[in-house]
Formats: C-alpha cells, structure tokens, sequence
C-alpha cells in the first residue's frame, strides 16, 4: 500500500468511528430516527451494487432477503440465540440467492429481472400460507431487550463489514473477472472464466448481506407480518438510491442513501398519501437524467475540467 | 374437468394479456414492467363506469381502448424514444428501458392510489350460475373468456394477415432487417406498444368482471404475463396462447387443491421449469 | 488432435498435430469461422467429434475448452476497453490454464507485450490504439494463457503492406517457438510462408488438404476461387 492508501484508509476508519459514537450524543433520538435508515439502506445499496453494478443485472428482490432475514428471527426469537439466528438469517439468504441465481443467471438478464420481480410477493404468499394452515395466526411478535442505538451498531458494524467484503472482491481474481465480463462476456468465456459462477456468488454475497439486515431490523418492528415484511417498496428504494449515487464506486450508494433518506423524510412527512408515486416519480428523475449517478456526473466534470486545463498531466 | 374448464376460462383471458405484452416485448422490443398496472388502470376504469354509470364492462371497452392507446403511445413517445435513442446496445436498451418502466409502475400505482385509495374492489356483474357439461360456472367467467377468445381471434387475424400485421412480426424476427425492407421500425414499435398497452387494458376489465383487484396487484399480473410470454417464447403468438392455457390450468388445480392463497407459486413452479429446461420457450429453438 | 463430420460445417476432418501450423482456408462463407467457433466451444457439433490430445472436446463449454488450452483471436477484434492493456493481456493468465496473480502476473504480461511489439503502449488507454495494436493486444491475450492449441481468426485481415509484414513475422517466431497453431487466412503469402499444412474448404466442406503448395493448385481449390472456367 502507498502512503495516499494509508491516508484513506484513516479517514474511513475515522469516519466509521464518529458514525459509531452518534448514539452517544445526548438527545439524539431525531438524529437516530435519520442515522438508523441511513445505515440500514447504506448495507442494503452497497450490497446491491456490488452484484447489479459489474454485471448489469437489476436485482429486485431486496425486499424478499430482507422479508427472509426478518422472518428467520421472529419465528425463531424465542428458542434459539439471537448471534445464532443472524447467522441463520445470513444462510438463508446465501441459499434463497444461490437457487435463485441458479436457475435464471446462466441466461440473459431479463429473465433474472423478471424472477426477482415478483420474488417478495411469492415468499409472502408462501409465508402467510404457512401460518394460516400450520401456525394459525398472521403476525409474529419479536420481543426484545435489543435497544434502538444497539441495532444502530450492528448496522455500522454491517457497514464496514459490505465495504471490507466489496474491497476485498475488487481486489480478488472475482473482481477482476466481474470486469472482464462486464466488457466482454464471450472474450470471458475464451479467458476460462466461469460467467454464471461469478454471478452466483456475488448475488450470494449480496442476498446474504440483505437478509441479515432484514435479521437486524426485526426486533425494531416487534409486530411481523408479511405484507409489512415483503413489502416491494423497499427493493424499490434500495435501488434508486444505489443509482442516485451511482454503482461504479464502492462508496457511490452511499452518496445516493444520505440525501435521498433525508428527502424522504420530508416527503414521507409533508405527503403521507402520496409516497408511491413520488417514489416512483424520483425514480424516473434519476433514470433519465442522472443514469450513472450522482459520482458519475462528478467524475465526467472532473475529466472535464482536467481537459479543459492545458498542459495537465493525465494517463 | 371443473378444473379444466376452469382453468381454461382462466387461460382464455390470460392469453389476452401475454397478447399484450408480446406486442410491447417482441416487437416493440420494450420490457414493460408497468404492464400489469395498465391492467389495474383499465379495470379501474371498467369498475368505476359500472357502479358510477350503470354502463357494463363490454361498453368500457369502447373507451378504454382509444384512452389506453393513446396514453401509451404518448409514452412511448416521450418516456421510451429517448431511451431508445441513447442506448449503445440492445443489452442497454434492456437495462434502461426495465428501470423506466418500474419507475413508471410504481408512478402509476401511486396514481391511482390517489385516485381511487387502496382497498379492494369489485363488482357484481353477471354473476349468476351458467352450466357447462352439467356443472355451474359463474356467468361472467364464460362471458369473459369469449371476448377474450373473440379479441385474441381478431388480433391473431390481423398479425397472419394485414400488412401492418406482417411488418410486425418481420420486426419480431429482425428490426434491422426490417428497416432494410422499408418498414419505419420507430413508428411501427410505437403502433405496437401502444397496441399492447390497449389490450392489456382490455385484459383487466375482462379480469375486473370477476376477481378481486387491488391498486398494488398490478406486479402480480405482470408477472404472469412476462412468465406466459417467456414459456410461449419470445414474439410466438401461438406459443403464448398455450402457455396462458399451461398456466390457468395450473393455477386453478393449485387453487383447489392447496390454497387459492398460492396463484402466484404456481406461475413460479412453471417459470422454474422453463428456466431450468427450456429456456427458449416451448416451441423455441435454441438460438445461437 | 481430430476434427470430424461437423454439420454445420458438413463433413469436415482434419487432424493437427503438435508444434504444427495448420491454415485453413476457403472462399468466403465457406464455414472457417463456424470451424474456429466449433473448436473454441462457441457452437457444439450436431453430429462429430472434436479430440484435443485424448479428450472428446465436443460437447464443452469455451470456458472448460479455455481451460484445457487452447485460446484464440477473434475474426472482429474484441478488446476490453475499460481495461488497461496490460489488463488486457493479464485477462488470459489468470483463469486458464495458467493462474497467475500478483507482481508475477504483472511481470508476465509485460514480457509478453514486449513480445507482440506493444512495449511502448503499456500506459496507452486501450481505446486509443490502432488496429494492429489492437491485434497484437489480442494475440497476446490469447498467449497469455500459453495455450496448447492457439486459433487466429483472419489475424492478418486488413493490415497494410508494412504492418502485413511485421505479422507475418511474429506469427513466424510463434511457430519457431514450437506452437501449435490453426489459421484461418485469405493472405496466400502468410499462408505460403506460415503454413506446414494447408486445409481448404468450400460451403462446409474440405476440398482439399496438403501442403500449402498441394492444396493451391488443386483443381478443386482453383475452381472454388476461380470458377468453373479456370480450372
């Protein structure tokens, strides 16, 4: 490592410390009530650009690991440890994204799209199936003593552990096989690498991360139900955050979580009626006039402004 | 045979909907995602001229059609052009076109929402028992599925027989080749998206006359249309009838069997099969 | 190694034995690059085997016939362009048969692009080089998994006299070096000057097969380019 890598490295580590000693700040429930989503939807738009960004594939089903993880921990709340029950959460979506990837990313993205559309909403049938004819009753209780300012740590820990994990991958022979075939996908195939492989694991990792937020969260509801579980908003969210910021950088999400969280904020209170189509509005926005994201439009001025400058240094 | 029969009034309809989305998919070459909301919208538009107006849903038609055509093709015009024309490949074409039209899907949820709030509707139109081989199915299924099956007839004529008809299906196999023999693809793709999107309407106030339907739902037809279509192959009109009669089959036995809970299970057991088996739809060959 | 009764490509055998030079050659649209695509694991044989040393190949994917050695370029050049060029070369040494990693890779990729000539290109942005400089990248993709059996796909197509020349050499150190290599080629000079053996094809089928002199002037061959007429 250079020392500039060092110089980062402190910076991130010192950052992530200051998030962590928020809490701690007397009176801090409104500040909580913005940093808690933050983190949350940081882990789950991380996560999903680390699979949807190098490979192009549009990942909806956030919300079905997060449903998953969710469930895992209220049905299993009151016999098994809750370290457990994370880890539990955590394989479950290794293996929801596992079969799912599977079956559809050998082949084209439109069908991966389509499978993961309509995800959420079959788990949630099949989840409320189940406890109509099996358990009897429609919710689940999660009762306990997991304070707010504790599920915020875990989110910062979970932070810091999807950035290790996606350095880690951009670093590895994975990574730079997600590049290859994200140029090429048949000069890929001629360099021996295994495509739909790579593609599996990454979604793996992805679905892993999103159930165990899911797992994280579910003591903040203590009431579960599946249409609050599964609900499809939030894959709807995760994703626009991730392209407002832009998914070509590990850290791009997270430019798109902070202000879209706090907008959000603003107009999930100024219009509680009409959340879905000013999501879905926002959403359009950010498809046509910022398609890679805020870190990209900056990246393009930055380019630009070098050019502009003769004489500078650039390659 | 209950099953069958009604899973086949079943099947008739959903035909009607993978009609819809062939157009937009297989010739538009669009991944329309906000499908199943156009359905919603026209089957709103069917409830709300039955119980405010007394005018029943086959009279709906005659102004959900133009209504729907022409809001799609105001939208392919000016949501889906500028996509098209920004795309440096088909595979990004894909990617903008599916995020766009999810944004649109939850605007128009969003919409009617506003509009008509979020509880169920439904109305009661022509529900009263009709025998079929000696056992009752209700009225508006059997009504339903002849328009259906008189509609799929029509576009079925026009697409083997019309000029138009045979300038989309040469889009279907080839938009470049199509262009080299004088056919003005961005008008023709915007003909059939806007086509599609009228029928799908159509589709829901066919579906409106006996299911229960929700402002939300819309995703969940989606689904079933993007998985018909995708098991009749891609731009196979016939492929697509029988797979719409594969599915309501399906999902009436599942229906009867387990749990009428479970629809949308078995349009996912089917998908699986296809994916794993015959990706490239039931009558496709493979492409290389 | 053995080709045989492919359908596509309709009966079609040859053999290619190791440290050989094998050009294949035939008018346009006569089934070479099908050829190379059946080899390569692009497309699998309806009918036929495809044997790499004692293994039937015909049924294997590109990545498992990558992995068992052998590599190619592409008749359409495909470079990565938001790789940097010694990326480019690095992409065929860490997933194939060799799995480098590391300073190592680096230092491999180097040597090898000194090798093709683009020593002095290892800074360029890949999408600012020129087209021979896009092939040699190629080529020394395609080496970089130091394959058993490396295919060149029209490798020569549309180079100018002088850069014509400067291909026609490397290919020749690269068969100097002991490679065992299948060309698909309309320049007869390169054909001549590279080519142990020689395999000429026409709409799907071998014509004729010997060395480059033999095949040349088969009648047959002259007939296929020719007409009728001429032969």
């Amino acid at each position: 490592m250079r020392f500039s890598d060092y110089c980062s490295l402190t910076l991130v580590i010192g950052l992530f410390i200051l998030a962590a000693l928020l809490p701690l700040i007397p009176d801090s429930d409104y500040l909580m009530s913005l940093a808690l989503p933050i983190a949350m939807y940081t882990v789950l738009a991380t996560s999903w650009a680390l699979f949807s960004g190098p490979t192009h594939y549009i990942s909806l089903a956030t919300g079905a690991f997060y449903g998953v993880g969710a469930y895992v921990v209220g049905t299993g709340i009151e016999f098994i440890p809750y370290p457990v029950l994370l880890l539990i959460a955590g394989f479950s979506g290794i293996v929801l994204a596992g079969l799912v990837g599977i079956a559809t990313l050998r082949l084209s993205g439109v069908y991966f799209v389509i499978f993961t559309l309509g995800l959420a909403e079959l788990i949630r049938q099949l989840v409320t199936w189940i406890q109509n004819n099996f358990t009897g009753s429609r919710g689940l209780y999660v009762l306990t003593d997991i304070t707010e300012n504790y599920i915020y740590w875990q989110l910062i820990a979970l932070t810091a552990l999807v950035f290790l994990v996606g350095w880690l991958i951009k670093r590895s022979r994975l990574g730079f096989a997600l590049r290859i075939i994200g140029n090429d996908e048949l000069v890929a195939g001629h360099c021996g690498i295994n495509s739909a492989g790579c593609k599996v694991i990454l979604f793996m990792v992805s679905g892993c991360f999103a159930a165990v937020v899911g797992a994280v969260m579910a003591p903040r509801f203590t009431y579960i139900e599946p249409s609050m579980a599964f609900s499809p908003e939030l894959s709807f969210q995760v994703v626009i955050m991730a392209l407002l910021g832009g998914v070509h950088r590990l850290w791009g999400p997270l430019v798109g979580v902070i202000p879209f969280t706090l907008l959000w904020e603003v107009i999930a209170s100024s219009f509680p009626t009409q959340t879905v189509l000013l999501l879905g509005v926002s959403f359009l926005l950010i498809v046509y006039f910022i398609p890679d994201g805020v870190v990209g439009r900056l990246e393009d001025l930055v380019k630009s402004m070098r050019l502009a400058r003769p004489g500078s240094n650039r390659g | 045979m209950e099953v069958l029969t009604n899973g086949f009034l079943l099947g008739a309809t959903y035909a009607l909907l993978a009609m819809g989305l062939t157009l937009q998919y297989g010739v538009a070459r669009i991944m329309n995602l906000a499908n199943g909301e156009m359905l919603v919208a026209g089957a709103f538009a069917a409830f709300w001229a039955f119980t405010a107006n007394q005018i029943s849903p086959f009279y709906a038609v005659l102004f959900v059609v133009p209504l729907a055509f022409i809001f799609n093709w105001l939208v392919y015009r000016y949501l889906l052009t500028p996509l098209v024309r920004r795309a440096k490949s088909q595979g990004q074409l894909e990617v903008d076109t599916i995020l766009a039209t999810f944004g649109m899907s939850f605007a128009l949820v969003g919409i009617m929402l506003m509009l008509f709030g979020g509880e169920f509707f439904t109305y009661s139109y022509l529900a009263e028992p009709f025998e079929i081989f000696g056992s009752p199915y209700g009225l508006n299924r059997v009504v339903a599925c002849l328009a259906s099956v008189f509609i799929c007839g029509l576009l079925f004529w026009a697409i083997y027989t019309t000029r138009i008809g045979m300038a989309m299906r040469a889009l279907t196999s080839n938009p470049d080749a199509a262009s080299l023999v004088a056919i003005d693809v961005p008008r023709m793709s915007a003909l059939a998206f806007s086509l599609g999107g009228a029928v799908s309407a159509v589709g829901g106030i066919m579906l409106s006359t006996f299911l229960t339907l929700d402002a939300s739902i819309g995703v969940v037809f989606t689904m079933k249309a993007l998985i018909i279509v995708i098991m009749g192959g891609v731009g196979d009109i016939r492929g697509a009838i029988i797979a719409a009669m594969v599915l309501g089959i399906a999902e009436t036995l599942v229906a009867s069997l387990i749990d009428p809970g479970l629809t949308l299970a078995a349009a996912y057991l089917l998908f699986i099969l296809v994916l794993l088996f015959k990706p490239e739809g039931l009558f496709g060959r493979k492409a290389i | 190694m053995r080709f045989s009764g492919l359908r596509a490509v309709d009966c079609l055998s040859f053999n290619v034995r190791e440290n050989e030079v094998v050009g294949l050659i035939g008018p346009n649209g006569s089934g070479k690059t099908t050829t190379m695509n059946l080899i390569s694991g692009v497309f699998k044989p309806t009918h036929g085997d495809i044997v790499l040393g004692d293994r039937l190949i015909s049924d294997w994917s590109t990545r498992e016939v990558a992995r068992a050695g052998v590599a190619r370029t592409f008749q359409l050049v495909r470079i990565l362009p938001t790789l940097s060029v010694v990326e480019n070369v690095m992409a065929g040494a860490v997933f194939g048969s060799k799995r480098l990693w590391g300073r190592e890779l680096n230092r491999y990729a180097i040597r090898l692009l000194e090798k093709v000539g683009l020593g002095e290109m290892i800074n360029v942005p890949t999408a600012s080089l020129t087209y021979i400089n896009e092939k040699r990248l190629e080529l020394a993709r395609a080496l970089a998994s130091d394959p058993r059996l490396l295919l060149l796909d029209e490798w020569l197509a549309g180079l100018n006299p002088t850069e014509l020349q400067i291909g026609i050499d490397l290919i020749k150190t690269l068969r100097d070096e002991g490679r065992t290599i299948i060309l698909v080629e309309h320049v007869m000079d390169a054909i001549r000057s590279l080519c142990d053996t020689c395999v000429v094809m026409n709409t799907g089928s071998k014509i004729a097969e010997g060395s480059p002199q033999q095949a040349l002037s088969h009648p047959e061959v002259i007939k296929a380019y020719l007409g009728e007429d001429h032969a």
